[in-house]
């Protein structure tokens, strides 16, 4: 393989990987604080389609985005309330959600638009264009170095960047501040942090709310980055191999990075070569495609170290009388 | 109770009698969906240019899940419709069981050719002799010498486009190298333009310079792709030029409009049997209009009319993929 080809499949992998990263941060924090959250994959969606409304209303992407997270809140909202207020089952709400979001869309979509269930192009402001680093084109001459920097570093959107700062962001506030701590007991044991006279339903709340902001800036992506525009059911099952990598990840934000980087090039190399020829036998395109979630099983069987999730996942609080 | 069964039963029975002295035609949408944009989009406008012309009114489903594939069937054929016009070849199955429990009732499956049963036309589409086509003038414009193809779900069907399209392309560039891509194996591929997106890029940095989309709603995302990085892509089934005036070569028109128009109009008398739509037929086609007519010069117009009148006359043979499922320059 030639250096060249090598940078382009991990640009590629950087954009597949973004979405996966942002949707498995959400699933994080959800999951960490005990509300298990299928309905990632039904947040990005709505979040796509109102991103792309929005910004092509306006012809802002940034009015776009901010669209993209409010609906993504709203979704949130009400998984939170079936599940935290009135201790519905977490995951037959979040099987709902995706129902919700996947004929929400397509219905406004056709209603305001009258496109089939898509949105206009959009062009211009109404996109986020890619960010060129400084030096980028100064440098691309430069051996090694210089394809590095300005194929696979610059050259993204600002989302992009935001994702992979979320990274260290969510390490911080999870493990170094006391909302992080309080929130990953919660997870685990929220009777003792309702002892120490905190909210267990607040923290809840607090974080599915943040699941439904980071999840709104991938549908974003995905719409107004990536594509120009929402089409019908958009995010191809991207909510799940998000899910996929989070149980990878054994849900730690760093591993989280480095199993949806993985995730996102596996796909990169599926999507570049159509058969892979060993010389001995030659892999076909789909066990790419099905990697990321034998992997996921084989991580969920115990063969490689342990995935144990929240103790408290998936299950109500009820205050003890 | 009894009386309100007897009710019950008699408006039932009215209902049903009134439907069949209709006889309206029903039109079931593939997974795709009504507005993809391209196939189906095709059978829309085809129904609805029927239903203004004559003012009749047609019933529709647009399926959301494999299962209800036989149910709708059922549904409309019970309800009188006659004739029952299905899209797409994953409709066989369903049609072969449901068709001979309705000897009455006429069945129009487009994109199936395969069937025993009396009561159903069955039509095809040479998609291969379009796709070569649009394949000649991919030859013809590219500079690189690179031409890519970016399919959806991974069916012979598609390969089938992808085929022919290799064949025009050699049949005019003899040295050039065409990249094929497939979407996925799963119906999703039909619907996820950031793959398609991811695909085209991917081409472009191999070096093609013109992409052929036979993907469905996947197909927007490399059309987009493509204009956005400067280089030129073809559409397929619908004329989709108009998406991105100047940046689209051409569009493999496959006149599934046609089809679905003049069986509504033949109403419950429509012919059965099996009928392939080619270029002769005008079943397919190259679109040529005011977004593309910068891109087409005359020379190439000229070598592509040439072919189709060479392909309508017999003196050259497309080689169809589905003859002994594999293509003679192209592998996948």
């Amino acid at each position: 393989m030639e250096f060249l080809t090598i940078i382009q499949v991990l640009d590629s992998t950087v954009r597949l990987a973004t979405p996966l990263l942002l949707a498995c941060l959400a699933g994080l924090f959800s999951e960490r604080a005990g509300i298990f959250d299928i309905g990632l994959e039904g947040k990005m969606l709505i979040a796509a389609f109102f991103s792309a409304a929005v910004a092509a209303v306006t012809g802002s992407v940034w009015l776009g985005l901010l669209a993209g997270i409010a609906a993504s809140l709203v979704l949130s909202g009400l998984h939170g309330l079936a599940s935290i207020t009135f201790r519905g089952n977490q995951l037959i709400s979040g099987v709902a959600i995706n129902f919700l979001a996947a004929g929400l869309t397509v219905l406004i979509a056709q209603d305001w638009f009258a496109q089939g269930g898509r949105t206009p192009s959009l062009a211009g402001a109404a996109r986020f264009a890619p960010i060129e680093l400084p030096f980028a084109s100064a440098l691309a001459g430069v051996p090694v170095i210089g394809p590095i920097y300005s194929e696979l570093l610059s050259g993204h959107s600002i989302l992009v960047y935001i994702a992979l700062l979320a990274v260290p962001g969510t390490w911080w506030l999870l493990y170094r501040t006391r909302f992080g701590l309080r929130l990953r007991a919660v997870g685990e044991n929220p009777a003792a942090v309702d002892t120490a006279g905190v909210s267990v339903v607040g923290l809840r709340f607090a974080a599915v709310a943040i699941c439904g902001v980071l999840c709104g800036i991938a549908g974003a992506y995905l719409a107004t980055a990536l594509q120009a525009g929402f089409v019908k059911d958009m995010t191809a099952g991207r909510g799940f191999i998000a899910l996929a990598a989070l149980i990878f990840a054994k849900w730690r934000p760093w591993h989280a990075l480095w199993a949806c980087l993985l995730f996102g090039f596996l796909q990169a190399i599926a999507l570049r070569y159509q058969n892979i020829d060993l010389g001995v036998f030659v892999v076909p395109v789909q066990v790419m495609d099905a990697l990321p979630y034998i992997l996921t099983v084989v991580i969920l069987a115990g063969f490689v170290g342990k995935a144990i999730p929240p103790r408290a996942g998936g299950e109500p609080y009820v205050k003890e009388r | 109770m009894t009386f309100m069964k007897t009710i019950l039963g008699t408006a039932a029975a009215l209902a049903l009698s009134a439907g069949a002295a209709l006889a309206e035609p029903a039109l079931i949408f593939d997974l795709g969906g009504k507005f993809d944009k391209s196939f189906n989009e095709a059978a829309h406008n085809g129904a609805q240019r029927w239903a203004t012309e004559t003012g009749g009114t047609y019933r529709e489903i647009e399926l959301q899940s494999e299962a209800q594939r036989e149910q709708a069937l059922r549904r409309f054929a019970e309800a009188g419709a006659n004739p029952i016009i299905t899209m797409g070849f994953a409709m066989a199955d369903a049609l072969s069981v449901v068709a001979p429990e309705y000897p009455d009732t006429k069945f129009v499956a487009v994109d199936v050719t395969w069937l025993d049963a009396l009561n159903i036309r069955q039509i095809g589409f040479a998609e291969h002799e379009g796709s070569y086509l649009v394949g000649m003038l991919a030859g013809m414009a590219t500079k690189s010498g690179t031409v890519g193809f970016v399919g959806g779900m991974d069916i012979p069907l598609i390969r089938h486009f992808g085929c022919g399209y290799a064949q025009g392309v050699k049949a005019v560039n003899a040295d050039a190298t065409i990249i094929a891509n497939m979407t996925g194996t799963t119906p999703s591929a039909w619907n996820d333009p950031v793959r398609g997106s991811e695909l085209t890029k991917s081409q472009i940095s191999q070096g093609a310079d013109v992409v052929y989309a036979a993907a469905g709603g996947t197909g927007v995302g490399v059309l987009q792709t493509a204009a956005d990085e400067g280089i030129l892509s073809i559409g397929v089934d619908s004329n989709q030029n108009y998406l991105h005036p100047g940046k689209v070569l051409t569009s493999m028109l496959k006149r599934v409009d046609v089809a679905v128009y003049d069986a509504m109009k033949a109403g419950t008398d429509v012919e059965t049997g099996v009928f392939v739509l080619g270029l002769a037929e005008e079943g397919v086609g190259y679109s040529l209009d005011e977004f593309n007519a910068a891109l087409i010069t005359d020379e190439m117009k000229a070598a592509v009319e040439d072919a189709r009148a060479k392909i309508i006359a017999g003196e050259l043979e497309v080689v169809s993929y589905y003859a002994n499922d594999s293509c003679p320059v192209l592998d996948f």
